[in-house]
């Protein structure tokens, strides 16, 4: 997993608010084997026409006025599936965090296991990032993940991250790691309730 | 709806020993804690198919890692599997592909697979049950977000992300922070034309889609307690759709019975031992919950979404609401819809009933009650899924199948379909179907398709009537 301590960015404004990961994702790209490529059809259903598959000229992904590393968005970011694919094609796309009101818990945990930061900031926070980012599409924005907060134009909140997936994150360490690291009180525990279920 | 949270401070003033359901399961699995981190949960069952495990095994193998606990996995082929012709290869490239890397990495690592013609086949949330896969108090997990479903059995169960399927392989346990708990209530008795699935699309449209985030839902009073066992599968596996991670329901003797004699239920001594363990699975009196919701079954009829998210439901004798903002607007047009239009006006040409939601036996067994001796409408492409070959079989034994090739309905092989669109059982741009399904986000059954979900019995019939009707029997 890629560390991530401190992030420099502009943003990406994309005000819609309950964005699922149907939308991030459609179902239709969930076809891989592997992890790679899902970048190309993020959004996809709003970036390209379906008849044409022309890129939509207004939908900011085709927009160059706006770049950056991190998203911003409406209220309620990732509910719906689980499917990972969600958080891949954004950290595909380029994405390193993505700043909302409020993000689905699955789509948080799997972004958080792929390296990408879900910023939770209140929603006038959000309100003045997303109307700031959308006039000026130059504006810096700055997460610090070791004092968990996030600024530009001299305002900044603090967001919640736990202790644990902190250091994580500062030290590109995934959890796969850490519960290998687990596996004698596992076996331990296995054992206390008889759970062994291997013959 | 009376809505009532409990702040903490006063949680922690209560008898520490009096325990929620969800707490007793939750506890029961708890192998450590990480000082200011989360849980190292265990997993007593996990469930995988072709989707969203191949980078699973990946990680895995990149990691020189072997799979833990492999006969703690059982494996089934179902998102993108055709509901036509199983028995001939996959025409789908990539599906085919996603198929065969299961059989691959199953056979590698000695996990049981019930694939494409096996006799145990079908939606992974349907199986488990069946095959008394899926046990009270248990923890089960999968890499599908309506596994909230096996909540119906007492158990903890969750849908998580392809990482924490390879976390799970590799050490049969998850890191997880535990979430709050709610009760839904729902005191009362149904009308017997409201199913159960009207019942959590109510609870849906009253408390919103993100009501639950964060919580593990409890459903409790005598609606659920009355509830078959498949009515409250139906009602857990929508538990998501409010926001939950999980939704439970106490075990009792209809979640004993259902279990007792399955293929994979605990038997002789082990099934006494378990039984005892079992009974103490129900909330203490005097437990608190962080929120709780109470509703009056009197209160609930027949329901259908309108929108493109499940909380934008209305009874089917209401009329499209009046949109509140700006993603309703958005919702409406999608949907080619007015607001003050009466259901009755959708052009609906498609009926799909199926998906974990409601392609049990007794799905099919209250549409064909009402079919029977009916005809579906010229309009109408009406698709029966099962839900797996043992549902398939059932309803060929008793000869339900008859009832519906005589009204003109179309039985398709086991699969998720049309659910989510990923084979071929896509519904055109523009069309309506009315789908027994979960969701009915933008393109989820096909680019552009417009998704109105329902009962069985509201499936069933707009398929004969051609359109979505009335409710008669109003209180
Ligand atoms: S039927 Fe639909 S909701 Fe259920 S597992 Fe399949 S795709 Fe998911």
């Amino acid at each position: 997993m890629q560390k991530l301590v401190l992030l420099q960015s502009k943003a990406v404004p994309l005000p819609a608010e309950n964005i699922d990961t149907d939308q991030i994702i459609p179902a239709r790209f969930l076809k891989s084997i592997n992890k790679e490529g899902f970048g190309n059809n993020l959004f996809r259903d709003w970036r390209y026409n379906s008849q044409t598959n022309e890129p939509i000229a207004d939908f900011v992904l085709n927009n160059p006025k706006y770049s950056g590393e991190i998203l911003v968005a409406g209220n309620n970011f990732g509910c719906g599936s689980s499917r990972e694919h969600a958080a891949w094609a954004l950290t595909d796309y380029g994405f390193k965090v993505v700043v909302s009101s409020y993000f689905a818990d699955i789509f948080r945990g799997n972004a958080l296991n792929n390296g990408l930061l879900p910023v939770k900031v209140s929603d006038e926070f959000l309100k003045d990032l997303l109307s700031t980012i959308t006039e000026n599409p130059e504006t810096e924005i700055r997460v610090n993940v070791e004092e968990q907060n996030i600024s530009f134009n001299g305002k900044s909140e603090k967001f919640e991250l736990d202790v644990y997936k902190k250091i994580c994150l500062m030290n590109g360490y995934d959890d796969i790691d850490f519960l290998i690291s687990k596996k004698a009180e596992i076996e331990k525990f296995e054992q206390k309730t008889q759970k062994v279920y291997e013959s | 709806m009376r809505k009532l949270f409990v702040s903490f401070a006063v949680k922690n003033n209560i008898d520490i020993k009096m325990k929620t359901l969800f707490d007793k399961v939750w506890d029961a699995h708890v192998v450590d804690t990480v000082p200011n981190g989360p849980q190292i949960i265990y997993i007593d069952k996990h469930l995988i198919h072709e989707v969203t495990s191949p980078q699973a095994f990946a990680e895995l193998e990149s990691r020189n890692l072997e799979i833990f606990r492999p006969k703690q996995i059982v494996a089934t082929a179902d998102h993108n599997v055709p509901t036509l012709n199983q028995e001939l290869p996959i025409r789908d490239e990539l599906s085919r592909t996603q198929v065969q890397q299961l059989t691959e990495n199953c056979k590698k690592n000695n996990i049981e697979l019930y694939g494409l013609g096996h006799q145990y086949q079908g939606i992974v949330h349907i199986i488990a049950p069946e095959l008394g896969i899926t046990q009270p108090g248990m923890s089960i997990v999968c890499g599908d977000s309506h596994t909230s479903t096996h909540g119906a059995f007492g158990s903890i169960a969750f849908g998580i992300g392809t990482s924490q399927v390879a976390q799970v392989f590799a050490s049969q346990c998850l890191l997880l922070n535990k979430p709050k708990s709610m009760r839904v209530t729902v005191n009362g008795k149904l009308d017997p034309e409201v199913q159960p699935k009207d019942v959590i699309l109510y609870i849906i449209s009253k408390t919103g889609t993100d009501a639950g985030t964060g919580y593990f839902c409890e459903y409790a009073g005598e609606v659920f307690e009355n509830m078959s066992m498949e009515g409250r599968m139906t009602v857990c596996n929508m538990s998501i759709e409010m926001g939950a991670r999980g939704g439970m329901i106490a075990p009792d003797e209809t979640t004993f019975n259902y279990v007792k004699g399955r293929q994979f239920a605990p038997k002789g001594e082990e099934w006494e031992e378990k039984l005892a363990y079992w009974k103490t699975l129900k909330t203490d009196e005097g437990a608190v919950f962080d929120a709780e919701f109470t509703f009056d079954a009197a209160d609930i009829q027949p329901m259908i979404t309108y929108g493109t998210n499940p909380g934008m439901g209305i009874s089917v004798n209401e009329t499209v609401p009046t949109p509140q903002n700006e993603s309703e607007e958005k919702a409406l047009k999608y949907m080619g819809l007015n607001a003050g239009q009466s259901p009755s006006e959708i052009k609906v040409n498609y009926v799909f009933i199926g998906s974990c939601t409601n392609a049990r036996i007794e799905d099919f067994r209250s549409a064909a009650d009402y079919v029977k001796g009916k005809k579906k409408a010229e309009n109408i492409i009406a698709w029966l899924v099962p839900g797996s070959q043992q549902v398939a079989k059932q309803i060929y034994e008793e000869g339900l199948d008859k009832i519906f090739n005589e009204a003109g309905f179309q039985i398709r092989q086991p699969g998720c379909s049309a659910c989510l669109a990923m084979n071929d059982d896509k519904i055109p741009e523009g069309e309506y179907c009315v789908s027994t399904s979960n969701r009915n986000f933008e393109g989820r059954q096909g680019q552009g398709a417009r998704t109105i979900l329902a009962s069985p019995l509201t499936a069933a019939k707009v398929a004969v009537e051609g359109k979505i009707v009335g409710y008669q029997n109003l209180n």
